[in-house]
């Protein structure tokens, strides 16, 4: 069997002399005898590679980091079944694809609440709501992850003023501060939060 | 096309290849698929050794001779064990094409072509009589017995590698351990295939290969 290219090589910018899936088939050839350098350029060669394969799966745009970094996960667990022999593009590509249905999959299944037909998310998915919905969880997850990251007093007074719908009073008792801090400290975070999202001084 | 915002996060791609790097130790390289087959395949040459050994070849060959269609059915089931293991090693090996699955029909075509001709026989194989209910259950037994250590190691070997159609190649381990124990069975069968047996033999081979794809895909998918 010839070896089939199941991703068209988006970094054409290789020597001429050796194809890039070649130069990538010589760099895991090393990897699997602990070159790391050669590893670590293939992988870097690989993200957009999986990114490709991913896409074209129909993974949405917010889900195609997710796909690269469990692609790099498997391809670093099963490294040994790469035969150099053979594609290194073709061996990538089906397990970026494994992966991508994987995280549909996922995403299927968390939206089964609004449709319980597998198929009929798989064939017909309505690509718009597909992004919108994925476009708003992103949002909301970037928006978690803003709260996380602002000082300890001004996260506290966020989750319990703004997130869990507390009044002042309920919770000065519950954080043990007095109300004027926790009012303080509101102001400061959503002025941070309005700051990292819209760029506002 | 793409939105800035939600563009490819490069720093995190490069701390995990990063972590990678350092985690890299040298892998020895999987055996290709035809030889880890023969390394399985040794495992059932021992086992038909030492079934030959205790019961001889003699009663075999004397039934081959006198009703072909077992013989060619005891083919058939042999080809099918070969053909179905080295699909399912193939198919460990990932960028392979799902066609290896198919490699094993053609001997399952002749094995269960073969063995439905026997039941269209009106002689009897000697030396054989048509079995009993309780000689059925015996064959039952036995292909289910020499089918889940056999199993278990395809399972094992398989695990090395990365199935990534997990059921599919739970499926080959299936049809390829039933067909071994079928092989075997062929050694000190003192039956006949008639109905009966044959639709023993047949549930007992669907059963290895149903267990294989409900459990098989389970301990595969980790891959």
């Amino acid at each position: 069997m010839s070896p089939v290219r199941t991703v068209p090589a988006e970094s054409a910018a290789a020597s001429a002399s050796e194809s890039p899936d070649r130069r990538r088939s010589a760099w895991m050839a090393a990897a699997q005898a602990g070159d790391r350098r050669a590893y670590e350029k293939l992988l870097a060669d690989s993200v957009a590679l999986i990114r490709a394969v991913a896409r074209r799966q129909g993974v949405a745009q917010d889900q195609l980091d997710d796909v690269v970094q469990e692609t790099l996960l498997t391809v670093h667990r099963v490294r040994q079944t790469y035969d150099p022999g053979r594609s290194y593009d073709a061996w990538l590509g089906a397990i970026a694809a494994r992966r991508a249905i994987d995280s549909l999959r996922r995403r299927g299944r968390r939206d089964s609440r609004e449709l319980h037909d597998e198929f009929a998310l798989d064939n017909h998915a309505d690509a718009d709501d597909a992004s919108a919905a994925a476009e708003n969880e992103q949002r909301a997850r970037r928006l978690h992850a803003a709260i996380a990251a602002l000082p300890p007093g001004q996260r506290e007074a966020v989750e319990q003023l703004g997130l869990r719908e507390h009044s002042l009073s309920e919770a000065a008792e519950l954080t043990g501060r007095n109300t004027g801090a926790l009012k303080v400290n509101l102001h400061r975070a959503l002025k941070a939060l309005r700051e990292r999202f819209h760029g506002e001084p | 096309m793409e939105n800035p915002d939600v563009m490819s996060d490069p720093q995190s791609h490069a701390a995990l290849i990063d972590r990678l790097g350092t985690e890299l130790v040298p892998v020895r390289r999987l055996l290709p698929p035809w030889l880890r087959t023969a390394g399985w395949l040794l495992l059932v040459a021992a086992i038909a050794a030492g079934l030959l050994m205790h019961y001889g070849a003699g009663p075999m060959l004397q039934r081959w001779a006198a009703t072909p269609d077992l013989a060619w059915a005891g083919i058939g089931a042999v080809i099918t064990a070969i053909s179905a293991a080295w699909a399912a090693f193939a198919l460990g090996v990932p960028g392979r094409r799902a066609a290896w699955a198919w490699l094993p029909l053609p001997g399952a075509l002749l094995w269960i072509g073969a063995s439905g001709l026997g039941c269209l026989r009106t002689w009897i194989a000697p030396g054989t009589e048509v079995a009993g209910l309780h000689q059925t259950a015996d064959c039952l037994i036995f292909i289910i017995a020499f089918s889940i250590p056999l199993s278990a190691l395809l399972v094992v070997l398989l695990r090395r590698a990365c199935p990534l159609r997990p059921v599919l190649a739970a499926v080959l381990i299936g049809l390829a351990s039933a067909a071994a124990s079928a092989s075997l069975l062929e050694i000190c069968h003192a039956f006949d295939s008639a109905a009966t047996d044959l639709l023993t033999h047949a549930l007992a081979v669907a059963a290895v290969v149903a267990v294989n794809a409900a459990m098989g895909g389970r301990l595969l998918s980790k891959a």
